[in-house]
């Protein structure tokens, strides 16, 4: 395990090191969050029943973007040449840098998600249904798109591609958990869909690190 | 069967003969379907609209089906790294998202008239406009990776991933309250339709089904056709 917990800190430092970590995504949510009132109208109804949901689209797009950095970084500087070949395997440390995306991008953006939201105009009693979908989706956003980003690994327009390939993956969580948000809008049982959400995530923890650690393998040989 | 065809030189010889086969068969049965399906009455609620089913249904069959093919060629060659499974799941993409667009567009067309509306966002449609995404994503993998090994490589990934979708479109109309029909040929208890409609839709989907067989051979030649070129180009440049 020492070495794992070796590279979820390295993982950790070079988000945080390089531009601020979570800052960049963290404010080009709040850049999101900003234009929809200008393009949709700023009339307080017509927000409010569309605010948990465009939060939740928001940041769907913000965790996009530290994806391209995942393995691209690595690739090119032939350390996950050194990853491949040292003693974890490579399964494991694939799903350990998306552990470091989920906790140095997708936990801060959790918590901004429900700012975001209540600025929008939702009421504030929804504050937690948020916190928990988004850090849950959080999880499927980061297994997920670090699969994206290890199938773009060494392809022209990286960032742009890992998007088309992400972002139909993205369908179920953002389904699931702005459904969560709106079945308490409505005072309804949100366990449901925050079940379904779970699910969701937990394939992708399970599968997610094969498929990404044979699309590393294939990138790299 | 696959290991027979898996040799490029017995796919050649065998597909020179099959591939037009199979076409003369679709083009011979869309005609019969088409016949059929003109002469077959109105229906007493959709009235002429209902022909609509003949050519929509099946695309959407195809739409599936051609994944599932893409699927399985992405398997063949991620498992067993035979080239022809890489040039037949490259092959296939391309048709098959020509075949889920034409249901996307028929179906559009049909709601119109049959539902007021040209597009809802519910379970059946959404999941077959992720199917064509899907596809979309797939191609653009392929095109994006110089390496043609590993492009399709990551490809095949992606294809085998992205089969999950698969039994969402199909189960979508029984899971979730549509605004799409559930399925209304193969179900239990037989088929909820009269044989004056079910014998042209058949016709019609064995019609689709045989030109996808065909366009699917002619492009894994052309593909052969292709690294054989490029091959020749090599020797003569050394």
């Amino acid at each position: 395990m020492r070495p794992l917990g070796i590279l979820l800190r390295r993982e950790l430092a070079l988000a945080w090191g390089g531009g601020g970590g979570p800052l960049l995504a963290l404010a080009f949510y709040a850049c999101v969050a900003t234009l929809l009132p200008l393009a949709v109208g700023s009339e307080p109804q017509r927000l409010a029943a569309i605010a948990p949901g465009s939060a939740f689209l928001a940041l769907a797009l913000a965790s996009l973007l530290p994806l391209e950095r995942l393995f691209e970084r690595d690739y090119e500087d032939g350390a996950l040449d050194l990853l491949a070949l040292g003693g974890p395997p490579l399964e494991l440390v694939c799903a350990v840098k998306c552990l470091a995306q989920w906790i140095a991008t997708g936990a801060p953006l959790a918590l901004l998600a429900p700012v975001v939201a209540i600025g929008l105009g939702a009421p504030p009693k929804l504050a937690f249904a948020i916190v928990a979908s988004a850090l849950l989706a959080g999880a499927g956003f980061a297994f997920v798109g670090g699969l994206g980003a290890a199938l773009a690994l060494g392809a022209r327009r990286g960032g742009l591609l890992i998007a088309v390939i992400v972002l139909p993956l993205f369908a179920p969580p953002v389904i699931f958990g702005a459904g969560a948000i709106e079945a308490v809008a409505q005072g309804l049982n949100p366990l449901p869909a925050l079940a379904y959400l779970a699910a969701y995530c937990l394939a992708a923890v399970a599968a997610g690190p094969v498929a990404m650690a044979a699309a590393c393998r294939n990138a790299l040989s | 069967m696959f290991a027979a065809l898996a040799n490029p030189q017995r796919f050649m010889a065998l597909s020179r003969w099959f591939a037009p086969l199979l076409g003369a068969g679709a083009v011979a049965c869309a005609l019969a379907g088409l016949w059929l399906g003109f002469a077959a009455p109105e229906d007493y609620q959709q009235g002429d609209t209902v022909r609509m089913m003949f050519i929509h249904v099946p695309a959407a069959w195809l739409s599936m089906f051609a994944y599932a093919c893409l699927a399985g060629a992405s398997f063949f060659g991620l498992v067993f790294r035979h080239p022809l499974a890489d040039a037949a799941a490259r092959a296939a993409a391309p048709l098959g998202a020509g075949f889920t667009f034409l249901a996307l567009l028929t179906g559009s067309l049909w709601g119109k008239p049959m539902w007021g509306t040209w597009w809802v966002w519910d379970a059946r449609l959404t999941s077959v406009l992720v199917l064509f995404l899907f596809y979309l994503a797939y191609i653009a993998l392929q095109a994006a990776i110089e390496d043609e090994t590993k492009a399709a490589r990551a490809g095949a990934i992606l294809a085998l991933v992205g089969a999950v979708n698969l039994p969402i479109v199909k189960f979508s109309v029984d899971w979730w309250s549509t605004l799409h029909q559930t399925a209304s040929v193969l179900r239990a208890g037989g088929p909820a339709m009269p044989a004056v409609y079910l014998a042209p839709l058949l016709l019609m989907g064995l019609a689709y089904t045989l030109t996808f067989g065909a366009l699917w051979q002619v492009r894994v030649r052309a593909e052969v056709w292709r690294r054989r070129a490029a091959v020749l180009q090599l020797r003569n440049a050394g």
